[in-house]
């Protein structure tokens, strides 16, 4: 059995003071480093804010896409993927793709990849230093 | 004589920045790949050719000079910024032998990049009042305050929105290209609806904010020319020649004292010639294209408007049969009602009324002020005097009810953000 765990917060990394974000970074890298060594990790990643979230529907085999996460109220997060793509245009491509497109909606949103990040995810790219 | 020359120099770059910053502009995000390092640049590069222009003399190709010193000083700007970030040395270094090869510089997508700057600008993925927003600020070149001015909103909001649609271009990779031509359809559809609500805002400015409001029209204007000139498609063609035919009765639409003035009330001889010759070319361009839609058809029907002498000599039938013809594309309520009222002008008021208060009874309409004064305007020429004033007074109600609701509700909207 697996399970995504969708963290939910009032603030994200890019709206906290520098430093406050800083120790929260720390603190996912030991957190990280925890379920890792126990077996408990399969993948994690860091979101980009919602503001930078995208909205794909197909309806009657047209793809429409609006900005920002789709609505809480009525649909739950069902499952994900991650994807590889160029841009957001291929992005869009794909995930309009994803049979759940055409019944309800994919939130398509791009993954933090920057290198503060990567290293509270333990996952440093070799050219930078960890 | 120093200091004349001075000002005339000056005089020089501003009516070159008027020309060509937004070309410039263009190029730039393209090379760099940001919208605020390519802003950044574009204004060193004009602060450069300031100054050595007026050493050197104006070159002779103003737009390649400005687009090479333009990145010279991103570059420059970049290596300061290295000592921060180790990952834009590479970045610096590429850019810096791409530059030495100004052919990798200057070629045939130049004119492209205004395209591009437009459908990045328009990209559905933005919020609606940012498309508008980003495109009046890339691709128009207006301030921040003339953008809030004209939209009755603060600069604040307004400059919060472009950074949030820049921001969001950045960070989910929305691509600096003209889409693809299986995109192209449903990509123009959003471009064609920008410029639109670009024109529809200025065109239905109130008397007291219409010279500002004045300049949306145009600017409006200016990008439907610059979309068929780069992408000749029969809707962007639709779309200028509506602008150009309803522009052309601006100079009619208000009396000397602010009223507005209905069409069939218009004198026509303060309509603009020039406009309607430009509109009814387009149109015929646009029809003879076999491929057009709603935007071709209203500017149709415009034309047919603009042909008539008086009323009375305007081809009623011809009319009803476009909006026959554009319900069958766009079914919408307020179409239905321009039909109504065509039908009246062909067929008799007592025909338009009874197909007016079918629509109201749906009650799709009940709140549009329009529908109720053209049910008094038809009920006045049936000397149904009395249900003519309850529907003129309705009418009013909601007239003087919509710039205050509109008001309260972006007040609402600042207090949200």
């Amino acid at each position: 059995m697996k399970y995504l765990c969708l963290i939910c917060a009032e603030k994200v990394m890019e709206q906290m003071p520098e430093t406050d974000a800083a120790a929260h970074f720390d603190e996912y890298r030991t957190f990280t480093n925890d379920i890792r060594n126990r077996g408990h990790l399969i993948g994690s990643n860091r979101l980009l804010p919602a503001s930078a979230a995208t909205t794909v529907r197909v309806r009657n085999g047209n793809i429409s896409t609006t900005d920002g996460p789709f609505a809480e109220t009525k649909e739950q997060l069902g499952g994900y993927y991650v994807i590889e793509a160029r841009d957001l245009n291929e992005a869009i491509q794909v995930a309009a793709k994803i049979p759940g497109a055409r019944l309800g909606c994919v939130e398509v949103r791009p993954i933090a990849e920057d290198a503060q990040t990567l290293r509270a995810l333990g996952v440093g790219t070799p050219d930078t230093p960890v | 004589m120093r200091k004349g020359q001075a000002t005339q120099m000056h005089a020089t770059v501003e009516a070159i920045y008027r020309s060509e910053s937004r070309r410039v502009l263009a190029t730039l995000i393209r090379l760099l790949g940001d919208f605020d390092l390519a802003e950044e640049a574009l204004h060193d590069a004009f602060r450069a050719a300031l100054e050595q222009w007026q050493r050197y003399g104006v070159p002779e190709n103003p737009r390649a000079w400005l687009v090479s010193a333009g990145r010279f000083k991103a570059i420059d700007a970049m290596r300061r910024r290295t000592r921060f970030d180790a990952s834009l040395i590479e970045i610096a270094k590429q850019m810096d032998v791409e530059a030495r090869d100004p052919a990798a510089l200057y070629n045939d997508s130049i004119e492209d990049d205004r395209l591009r700057l437009i459908f990045t600008c328009c990209h559905p993925t933005l919020p609606p009042d940012a498309q508008i927003a980003l495109t009046l600020r890339e691709v128009c070149g207006l301030t921040t305050e003339e953008i809030a001015h004209a939209y009755l909103a603060t600069a604040p909001t307004v400059a919060q929105r472009i950074v949030r649609a820049k921001n969001k271009i950045r960070d989910a990779r929305i691509p600096y290209q003209v889409p693809s031509q299986a995109d192209l359809p449903e990509r123009l559809d959003t471009v064609l609806r920008v410029v639109y609500l670009v024109f529809n805002e200025g065109y239905s400015a109130s008397a007291g904010a219409a010279l500002t409001r004045h300049d949306l029209s145009a600017e409006a204007i200016r990008i439907g020319r610059l979309l068929i000139e780069l992408l000749p498609e029969p809707e962007a063609m639709g779309l200028l020649a509506l602008m150009l035919l309803h522009e052309s009765r601006r100079a009619a639409r208000t009396s000397s004292t602010g009223n507005l003035v209905l069409l069939a009330e218009q004198d026509r001889a303060l309509w603009n010639r020039d406009y309607i010759a430009e509109g009814s070319a387009l149109v015929e361009r646009a029809l003879s294209s076999h491929s057009f839609g709603p935007y071709t058809l209203q500017a149709t029907i415009a034309a047919v408007h603009a042909e008539a002498r008086s009323p009375a000599a305007t081809d009623w039938a011809q009319i009803v049969g476009l909006y026959d013809v554009l319900l069958r594309a766009d079914s919408s309520p307020v179409i239905e009602l321009n039909r109504a009222a065509a039908v009246a002008m062909r067929d008799g008021p007592a025909a338009g009324l009874a197909l007016i208060d079918a629509i109201l009874a749906r009650g799709e309409l009940a709140n549009y002020h329009l529908a109720h004064s053209a049910r008094a305007d038809l009920c006045r020429r049936l000397g149904r005097t009395g249900e003519a004033r309850a529907a003129y007074e309705r009418a009013l109600a909601l007239m003087q009810q919509e710039p205050e609701r509109r008001f309260i509700e972006r007040r609402l909207e600042e207090l949200d953000s």
